[in-house]
């Protein structure tokens, strides 16, 4: 047992360092998503609102294809896709060689696409349950097209997309967990790796869930404090 | 460029007669093993979801953490503890008689899904039963009705009625997570489609997958959407 223990110190032999390596690369890859992921989403819910045609075409075609495929099937897609465009586009300029994509941004791209079509349908839902006398408000004070989305109508659509924001998020930390096939390091391929060479996978895959599991424990605690935040103005003046 | 030379980009008939009938082969693997571990989830998931709900603290505990655990992980993780973990107590298996299913690939496959789909349908089953109106058991019970017909006569059906949602959704989920079975050398659908660009390197395959499995979900949903209208035509 405590053999066992000692390959997850922190100290030279130990693994600790490279999980904890591997754990940072994960957290950062899926934070990397959420700045590119959730504006694309609300774009194509607001797509999908559209009076004309196209946008609405374009918005269902998304998010049906990003909600339907594989996480791992869009992943291989966008990160082999990329690569023999990339060579293509090359060599057609002349340059012959091997081109390797950076891991990191493959996945990033295709999860950030992943994110924004399941996000896209909870800004959908929000959007359903604005009262449309909000609106009719905005229209009322003379406020600008802009400002009445990002003053008024903004601040509402993320105080009720929260609890399925988090629900996104939850599933997109978990599918990162994907990109150790693409050999990118992150926590999986870590554990991976420390299995192969201690030849102790039920320790190891052990460790690795019970950190997923720790960082979906810490996500819920953020979440709840953000609800707990953006519904203050609901709660009634505390004794 | 003719309409031929177009079509060899994307369904080279060459390719389609080297890998057509593997892809055949492999989308029946991912049926069978969706369709299993499925099914085997849903009871699991239903004994979950009552052992939640039961007053025996002990049991309502348990069944917390199993959920717990197997949704805040990722499939991938469940899937290696099990197939590489599990696998390694081989003495251990091998004095229980169990080796044989721990030994392969397919079955560790399956009962990882099996365990992982259970916890998710557990949460839907708990939330369409504890959807049922109370005014339903204190009907049930003054027409003086036995507790199991109660459950399955009264409760059932019409909780059933608001999970079929949700549970829709949860199969779509399973059949997308399946792809993960091809990492433990299942050849299922993305485990043929891994297979046959290894050899060929033409990246047609990876957009017949995609396409195979747009096809698979959308006509999933549209059937579970058909028949969520169809069972609930008493309520509109």
């Amino acid at each position: 047992m405590l053999d066992q223990l000692s390959l997850l110190s922190f100290a030279s032999g130990g693994w600790g360092q490279a999980l904890l390596a591997g754990a940072l690369v994960t957290v950062s890859l899926a934070l990397a998503c959420l700045p590119i992921g959730l504006p694309l989403g609300l774009l194509v819910a607001l797509a999908a609102r559209s009076r004309k045609r196209l946008p609405r075409a374009w918005a269902t075609l998304f998010s049906t294809v990003f909600r339907g495929l594989p996480e791992l099937l869009t992943l291989l897609i966008i990160y082999y896709g990329c690569q023999i465009a990339a060579q293509k586009l090359l060599a057609a300029l002349g340059y012959e060689g091997e081109v390797l994509i950076n891991t990191f941004l493959a996945a990033m791209a295709a999860f950030s696409l992943v994110f924004a079509a399941f996000s896209s349908e909870i800004w959908l839902m929000a959007f359903k349950t604005l009262p449309k006398g909000q609106l009719e408000a905005c229209a009322a004070l003379g406020l600008g097209k802009r400002t009445g989305f990002f003053k008024v109508v903004l601040p509402q659509l993320t105080r009720i997309a929260l609890p399925g924001l988090s629900n996104n998020w939850l599933s997109l930390l978990k599918d990162t967990s994907l990109v150790s096939t693409i050999s990118l390091i992150d926590l999986m391929r870590q554990t991976n790796l420390a299995v192969s060479v201690t030849k102790e996978p039920m320790l190891f895959y052990g460790v690795a869930c019970l950190v997923y599991l720790l960082f979906s424990a810490l996500s819920g605690r953020v979440f709840a404090l953000l609800e707990r935040r953006s519904n203050r103005h609901l709660q009634g003046a505390r004794p | 460029m003719s309409l031929e030379q177009l079509l060899a980009y994307v369904l080279d008939p060459d390719l389609l007669d080297r890998y057509g009938a593997r892809f055949v082969d492999g989308l029946l693997v991912t049926a069978k093993l969706v369709a299993i571990s499925f099914t085997l989830g849903a009871l699991l998931g239903m004994l979950l979801a009552l052992a939640r709900m039961s007053p025996s603290r002990v049991l309502r505990r348990l069944a917390a953490g199993y959920v717990y655990f197997f949704r805040g992980s990722p499939l991938l993780a469940q899937l290696f503890l099990l197939y590489y973990g599990l696998g390694s107590l081989k003495g251990f298996w091998q004095e229980l008689g169990l080796w044989w299913f721990f030994r392969e690939a397919w079955y560790c496959a399956l009962l990882a899904f099996t365990l992982n789909t259970a916890a998710y349908q557990a949460e839907i089953f708990r939330a369409s039963l504890m959807a049922v109106a109370p005014g339903q058991y204190e009907a049930a019970k003054a027409l003086n009705l036995k507790r199991s017909t109660t459950f399955f006569k009264v409760v059932l059906p019409q909780s059933l009625l608001v999970a079929i949602g949700p549970l829709g959704n949860e199969l779509i989920m399973m059949i997308k997570a399946s792809a993960i079975a091809s990492l433990v050398t299942i050849y299922d659908l993305m485990g043929v489609t891994k297979l046959a660009f290894s050899r060929s390197f033409d990246f047609q395959i990876y957009l017949w997958a995609a396409v195979l499995y747009l096809l698979i979900v959308e006509v999933v949903r549209r059937t579970l959407k058909h028949l969520e209208a169809r069972l609930g035509r008493h309520l509109n």
